[in-house]
């Protein structure tokens, strides 16, 4: 309908040139929801940071959710099988339930050749999958590929610490460490991972194929390397089932076989709902404060206004628009208010002692979540339309006989 | 066919213990296209109480009432709005302008309620009808700034610049001196009758509503015709 464009162009025209009238009076009225904004979007933004920060460095240790890690021991010997047969088994039931990540993990120690002389390194022999499922963060360089399982010379990826130890500032020149062992073999870095806290020694990962060829087949059957999966977490529960019975059935004699759910969201709730509670709910009081103040600002110029919206129907204005009108007057101000206070939520957010603060100098912080600026905006408008919808009923509600009459 | 036309039309309102109050007791009047009627009578006689009926602001207790020959009656309040923003202009005896807005800003406001050319090409449109009523040179002067003579030939404008068939003006001279108001009503008569379109005028000056061609007086709410002599 060529009615629809005009009302709503002439209404926005309308409460813009109203703001731009009472300028001074919309201002201060704004400051208060334009703090309520900033105050809700930085909580809710800060809350996300925090928790995402958290979260992975959570997930780091423990796994995304749901990782099942799995475990097999003769109960009445103690003995475990090797990795071998582990394999063989554990790749048949990965098969049959279609799982896509999963992986080998041994803690075990390597031998390096530094400057000083042969040192005892930590290190981690797994899979490639461990880097997604652990959220491996790669300061340079890159994580392992399905190529690196293969290559003569073995891949590995060693910390800051690791690097500094060698005398190298970074990862350009491909360089090379040597392994001492049985058959000297010499290991190419192909990353480096940021130091976990001040002052960690060398570190290093290392593909558990390589490091089978590196110190011989079985080399690893003696640090019990566990197996983990990563599922989706709506079917964790009966796969934990599943697994128990099919691994213990594909291992060589009575093996027993414990299947574990191990990351943090295994008891169901989120760990972190009372500080998003905590958070909303201070935000959201904010808020409703800051409505209640433009709802009486905006009652008291309504009523102000009483002739002039007598004066616009007398000259062809409907109810409708009228109270579209004034509704929009308050929507335009809060929204305009809404922007100001998100852009000044992202500054605080952003600002270098916030993120120092939150960052702890470990992890790259994650961006200001969109969810939280959207939040913001939803919000001012949502109170833009509660603060509007009372004068609107006002000025509707006006007698335009009495309105105009001296 | 008429413009507008009030058959036996009364209003009255209730008041709190005691009887209602009527203000309008069978009134009978045709406007057509062109005609130029005045309207006399006492303070509290009814005058703007029938003025608004004309506009479409107010409805009859009972009696009918015809729109283009339309009853009113059986028209929508939002289809009541609508014409009248497009065939009714009205000029008060305040001005009413609006505070705070410019001379341009005010003769616009009408058209924001319009649609098509007249929505789109709204200050255009305003600025020649200013133009029209002598203040081409005021058009960002604020109403509070104006002559009183000038803010009613702002009004002027603002109840013109439809093109509306019916121009309502109550008192339209009752806040000027005597010589601005003839130069105002003599602008006013001017322009209705270039867009031929019917002008209602109510006032209390002589001078005023000898400009028409149809004088009526109001008395306790009842409507009159009065011949030129019974005016003198
Ligand atoms: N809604 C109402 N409730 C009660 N009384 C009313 C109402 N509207 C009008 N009246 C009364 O009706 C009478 C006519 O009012 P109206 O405004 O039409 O008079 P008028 O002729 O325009 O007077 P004036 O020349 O002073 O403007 C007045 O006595 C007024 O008090
Ligand atoms: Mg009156």
């Amino acid at each position: 309908m060529n009615r629809v464009l005009p009302a709503l162009v002439g209404a926005i025209a309308e409460a813009w040139a109203e703001l731009r009238i009472h300028r001074t009076r919309v201002l201060l009225s704004l400051i208060g929801v334009a703090v309520a904004v900033c105050a809700l979007t930085t909580v809710v933004g800060l809350g996300a940071v925090a928790e995402q920060s958290q979260r992975e460095t959570t997930e780091r240790n423990s796994g995304r959710p749901a990782t099942l890690s799995l475990n097999a021991y003769d109960p009445v010997s103690g003995a475990t099988p090797t990795v071998a047969q582990l394999r063989d088994a554990y790749s048949t039931a990965l098969e049959r339930y279609d799982i896509q990540y999963s992986s080998f993990t041994a803690y075990t120690n390597l031998r390096v050749q530094f400057a000083g002389g042969v040192r005892d390194v930590q290190s981690i022999a797994t899979d490639v999958d461990y880097g997604t499922m652990r959220r491996v963060q790669m300061l340079e360089g890159r994580w392992f590929g399905e190529d690196d399982r293969n290559r003569l010379a073995p891949a590995m990826i060693v910390n800051s610490s690791f690097l500094r130890e060698l005398g190298l500032p970074g990862l350009t020149g491909n360089p090379t460490v040597l392994l001492p062992a049985a058959q000297d073999t010499t290991a190419v870095l192909i990353g480096v991972t940021p130091d976990q806290y001040d002052g960690e020694p060398p570190a290093a990962y290392i593909l558990i194929d390589a490091y089978e060829r590196v110190l011989g087949p079985g080399s690893l059957d003696q640090s019990f390397p566990s197996f983990e999966t990563w599922v989706p977490p709506e079917i964790a529960d009966q796969l934990t089932e599943r697994l128990r019975g099919d691994l213990a059935a594909a291992l060589p004699g009575d093996m027993q076989v414990d299947v574990n759910r191990q990351d943090y969201a295994q008891f169901g709730e989120d760990p972190f709902l009372p500080l998003k509670l905590l958070v909303g709910g201070v935000a959201a009081l904010v808020l409703l404060l800051g409505a209640l103040g433009l709802v009486n600002i905006s009652l008291v110029t309504v009523r102000q206004r009483i002739r002039e919206i007598g004066v616009r129907r007398s000259f062809g204005a409907t109810a409708g628009r009228v109270f579209f009108a004034v509704m929009m007057e308050s929507i335009v101000a809060t929204f305009a208010a809404g922007v100001i206070g998100v852009l000044a939520a992202v500054a605080i957010v952003k600002s270098p002692w916030v993120t120092d603060f939150l960052g702890q100098g470990v992890t790259e912080l994650p961006p200001f979540p969109v969810s939280a600026a959207i939040l913001g905006l939803g919000a001012s408008l949502a109170v833009g339309a509660l603060a509007g919808l009372l004068p609107a009923l006002v000025a509707v509600r006006v007698k335009v006989i009495d309105a105009i009459r001296y | 066919m008429s413009l507008i036309r009030l058959e036996g039309v009364t209003r009255s309102v209730p008041l709190p213990d005691a009887p209602a109050l009527t203000i309008l007791n069978g009134v009978d009047l045709t406007v057509d296209v062109g005609d130029h009627v005045s309207i006399v009578g006492r303070s509290g006689s009814g005058k703007s109480t029938l003025l608004n009926m004309l506009g479409l602001l107010d409805s009859p207790t009972t009696g009918e009432m015809y729109f283009d020959d339309a009853p009113v009656a059986s028209l929508s309040s939002a289809v009541r709005d609508r014409t009248r923003g497009r065939d009714v202009g009205f000029i008060f005896q305040q001005f009413n302008l609006l505070a705070g807005r410019t001379a341009l800003e005010n003769v616009t406001t009408p058209l924001l309620y319009s649609t098509g050319r007249e929505f789109w090409k709204r200050s255009t449109i305003a600025a020649e009808m200013l133009d029209r009523v002598g203040l081409g040179s005021r058009m960002t002067t604020m109403p509070e700034k104006l002559s009183g003579g000038e803010q009613q030939r702002v009004a002027i404008a603002r109840a013109l610049v439809r093109r509306p068939r019916l121009i309502l003006a109550d008192e339209p001279t009752g806040a000027l001196d005597v010589e601005t108001g003839e130069t105002v009503m003599a602008l006013l008569d001017d322009v209705a009758r270039n867009s031929g379109a019917a002008l209602v005028t109510i006032t209390h000056d002589p001078n005023v509503a000898a400009l028409a061609d149809r004088h009526y007086r109001l008395e306790r709410g009842t409507l009159t015709l009065v011949t030129e002599e019974l005016v003198r």
